[in-house]
This record gives structure tokens, sequence and C-alpha cells, in this order.
């Protein structure tokens, strides 16, 4: 068996997020969001980040606010349920963060493209937009085949990527269900992926399910356990979407004054996840639980 | 926001963004695969699905494809409820390639500024060099609007927002006219109807420019030529929308419970 990848959220973090690194993060896009890793690479300070993804709802906001993020290279940068994302704005307007625009499938490519070993990936979608003039990876092709006009997207190779999952052993196998978004692409392009997971299994589980591991263990190189870790983002199986959450962010994030404020509260000042998951509170924790169990039917791997 | 309609012996209440969901809803036909939206279009499909198209086919960017309403009311596509009993979890990518493929019919998408021949921005207000306002960015909407067979935008009626030239197109309509989108490569598409807190309005199908084809119940043409940054040409004969029926205002008021989208 090979060695253990367990460790601490700190250390994940502190060991494999530099500052300068490229970061893919929030690949499933609305549900599975590591909040959790992010608030860690807040606290620590890492600096000069680019952020990769295609929605990650409010966490690339929070990083932006938190002065870790030199440029973003996505396809949407808000709010789902409210709208404009402040931090980001802010940024961008001032000209502090630089932005790479794209669409989801243009994203999508731009990982695949790495994960499939190749510089590019044809598409056809964007032809006549503006995407081409905020960024300088999307050229147009002509076909070799039919001639027909292509949009080519170049290839992005996260140095890391992290993905928060329902469930993994020590050695990084995961679990992951509910939709996947470009979960599969961001850690197969990755130099590094870091697992957080609700729970930590034996191997055994993990075993009996081979098609619902997201990314296998020898391409991880950190696990750590996050109950919680997706908070408020929902995670199927585990919790619901902590709506409130997000329309309290809208508000908190308008001015950098009242950012600095909720940062301190649900950032800075959180010793743990046990004090995060207090000042949440129990009657909100117990109103997200999934209350409608559905358990698939086991499926039979034998032979 | 309520507005009473009372038109002889007609009587309803129902609110503009109740108004726009309807509409929205009525140009979605059974069987058809929707490549469905954030925001109102979530609503769109589930009316549309709960009343004359019990057979249409929802697809979601996150990965998501339903072929029957989500049990429980959903502020937004990534709620448990839209993922429970779905038809298919997936990758975005196998989405976006029934998109690339030409297999979806129908995409339902907002905008924050859109121009006379349909392009949408949903990006930057000024320009890319001096960024008056930075919007959140395409999501999949330049991918709905470069891929599907049609596409259905649902936007705010406001002169800032209905302007002569978008700012920065985020979203291809139909370009400069007619001809462009060949031109440039798009496979197929462009947006076949704008539906406004105003009016509906659809495009002409030799110069591919917007026109006003029926107003809402108590809106005038003046107003909405007020509300439009360009000299709107109008259809021949202008209709006046259908308001919602008392089951589609039924089925609003069950998807949409606490008015979060509709109120």
């Amino acid at each position: 068996m090979p060695d253990s990848k367990l460790v601490t959220m700190p250390e994940a973090i502190s060991r494999f997020v530099q500052n300068g690194s490229a970061v893919a993060l929030g690949t499933a896009q609305e549900t599975l969001i590591p909040f959790a890793a992010g608030h860690e690479i807040i606290r620590q300070r890492k600096r000069d980040l680019t952020l990769i993804g295609t929605i990650s709802d409010i966490l690339f906001d929070q990083l932006i606010g938190g002065g870790c993020v030199r440029k973003v290279q996505a396809a949407w940068v808000g709010n789902v349920i409210t709208g404009s994302a402040y931090n980001f704005r802010r940024a961008i307007e001032n000209g502090n963060t630089e932005i790479e625009d794209h669409s989801n499938l243009t994203m999508s490519m731009s990982l695949r493209a790495a994960a499939m070993g190749v510089p590019f990936m044809p598409a056809r979608t964007a032809l006549g937009s503006d995407l081409f003039k905020s960024n300088a990876r999307l050229k147009t092709i002509t076909c070799p085949f039919t001639g027909d006009t292509l949009t080519a997207v170049a290839a992005t190779h996260p140095d890391v990527t992290i993905v928060h999952t329902q469930r993994a052993d020590e050695q990084g196998n995961a679990h992951m269900w509910g939709n996947m978004g470009i979960t599969r692409e961001a850690c197969l392009a990755s130099e590094y992926v870091i697992i957080t997971a609700e729970e930590i299994v034996p191997t055994d589980i993990i075993r009996s399910d081979p098609n619902r591991v997201v990314i296998p263990g020898f391409r991880v190189r950190a696990v750590v356990h996050a109950p919680w870790g997706g908070h408020p983002s929902p995670v199927p199986g585990c919790y619901n979407r902590d709506h409130q959450s997000f329309i309290d962010y809208r508000t908190a994030s308008r001015t950098p004054e009242s950012f600095a404020d909720w940062k301190a509260f649900w950032i800075d000042n959180v010793k743990n996840r046990v004090d995060y998951l207090n000042r949440v509170g129990k009657n909100r924790i117990d109103r997200l639980k999934i209350k409608r169990h559905l358990r698939s039917a086991p499926a039979d791997f034998g032979y | 926001m309520k507005s009473t309609i009372n038109k002889q012996a007609e009587i309803s209440d129902y609110t503009p963004s109740q108004l726009m969901v309807t509409a929205a809803a009525r140009e979605t036909a059974n069987k058809e695969i929707v490549f469905v939206g954030m925001r109102l279009p979530l609503l769109g499909f589930l009316l549309a699905k709960s009343t004359h198209a019990p057979d249409a086919i929802g697809v979601y960017e996150l990965g998501i494809v339903r072929d029957t309403p989500a049990p429980e009311s959903i502020l937004t596509m990534g709620d448990l409820p839209n993922l429970f009993c779905a038809q298919w979890l997936a990758d975005t990518a196998d989405l976006m390639g029934l998109l690339q493929q030409g297999r979806v019919d129908v995409a339902f998408i907002g905008g924050a500024q859109v121009d006379r021949f349909g392009n949408l921005n949903t990006s930057y207000v000024g320009s890319t060099k001096k960024i008056e306002t930075r919007l959140p960015g395409s999501g999949g909407a330049c991918d709905l609007a470069s891929l599907a067979k049609r596409h259905i935008i649902i936007m705010t009626h406001e002169k800032r927002r209905f302007v002569q030239r978008v700012d920065y197109i985020t979203s291809p309509g139909y370009g400069d006219g007619q001809g462009w989108r060949e031109r440039v490569g798009l496979p197929r598409g462009g947006p076949c109807t704008v539906i406004t807190n105003l009016g509906i309005l659809r495009f002409d199908p030799d110069t591919r420019e917007m026109i006003l084809t029926s107003i809402h119940p108590g809106v005038t043409v003046e107003e909405i030529l007020a509300n439009t940054g360009w000299r709107l040409c109008m259809a021949p004969k202008i209709a006046r929308t259908p308001i919602p029926d008392d089951t589609e205002l039924a089925m609003l008021r069950r998807f949409d419970p606490q008015g979060y989208w509709t109120s």
C-alpha cells in the first residue's frame, strides 16, 4: 500500500500552492466548490495566483478580495443568485487583476488540450465574438480536412487543481458524484491535485466502484479531511446550498470595508473547521442537511 | 411591482417577470432539446415542461440533463433538487458537445446589453482598454448563442441596455447583419426572439435586424421606442402579448414560491 497522503488543510495549501501558482478550483461550477481550501489560501496570504475555472460562484471573488490573485482565466465570475461579484469588478476596473476571457466551452477545451497532451483543441464556438480581443490564446484556424473556420483554444496547464469530493481514501483515490463540470479535465491537466473530502474512507469502498473515481490516487499529491468543506455550495449526498450565505455575501462584498469585516469574521479569525461551523450555527447546519435520500442501487463489479 | 390588468371580463394579477417567463416558456415546443440558462430561463423551462412541452429535455451547463421538472423549487441550476433523479449527470464538455453537434434546438440566455442585430454583451461596459463596468462574462452564453439552432434572449428593456452597437460581443447574434454568421464561420443558429419587460421582438429574415412584434398589456409603442437606443423597426402588425393564464401562474408560484425571481 502506498504511503498515506492525508494531511491537514494548512499543510496541503502551504506545500502545494505557492505564490504565483496557477490554481484551478470550483470545477463543478456551482456544486462541490472547495471553499474551505480557498479560505485557507486567503489565510496563508498567498499572492500573485492565477485562478482557472468556468463558473466558480463567489469563491473567485473572495480570493480576489483577499489580495491573492494576479490573473483570472475564467468564463464567468459573479454570484450565481445575485449577479455581480464586487471584488472582481473592482479589481478588473482598477486594472489590478488581469483577465483572460473564456466561455465554458473554451475553458473546458483549454484544459482538455493540456489533459490530452496537445497544444490546443479546436472548437466551433465564439467565432465572431470579442472573446478573441480579451483572450490572446484563442485564434481562428482553418480545418485542414474540411476548410471550416474553427476556434483554436491554447492548452492551460494548472500547477494545482483543488477538488472537493464526497469521499476519498488516504492515497487520494476519490469518489465524486453529481454534475462534473470541468473537473475531469482540470485534474488531468494539472501538475498537482489536492483532494478535500467530506469523508476519508477505507480503500475497499473506493475500489468497490472504480467508475466513480474522479481522479486516480497516483495523480493526487494531498488528501484533506474537510467535513462541510464545500459550504455554502451544495455537496450531493451531504448538504444543500446555503442560499442565505450567498445573499449575505452580496451585501458584504459591496465595499472593500464591508468585505474586510466579512473576511475577518468568516476567514481570518476562524480557528478551525469546528469554529467555522459554530459561526454558521447548528440550526442552519441542520436545515441544510439532506432530507430526502436517494441511494443508488449497487453495481456488481465482480467476475 | 405588481401590475393589475383589468381588461373587460379578464382580470388577472401577474408581475412583469411572470409575463416574461410565460412568454419564454411559450417559445419552447414539445420534445425539443432545450439548453437552460441561469435565472429566469430556469423557470421558463420548468413552466414549459409542466404545461405544453412535457417531453422537452432540459440541458444545464453544469453537467445536468433533466427530462422531468425538479421535484422542489430551485433558485439555481446547481440546487440539489435539480440533480435529483436527473436523466444524466455529466461533464460540461459532454453537453457542449451536444451543442457543437447541432443537437440543441433552443437555448435561453440573459444579457446586460443587446444591439439591433441581437449581439449580446455580458462582459464589458466601455471598452476592454477603458473599462467602465466589468460584468460577470460569458459563462456558457457565448456557446449557446454560437451553437444552438436558435436562441432566445430575456432581458430588461432600457435605453442603456438596448444600444445601437454593443461595447463588446460576448455572445454573437447576427453581427452586422445578413450573412455575418456564415462569414465568421458559425455553423448555424442565431437569436430568434428577445423577450423584455415591455414587449417581444424578433428578427427580420432578410436584414437580420430586430423588429418589434408584440407589446405587453399596458405598454405603448412610444414607451418601447423611448427605451430603445436606435430607430426600432416595427412588424406590419403588432400583437398584444397574451397574459399568463391561471395554470401558468399557479405553476410559477409553485416553482418560485418566495417570488425570488418573479416578484
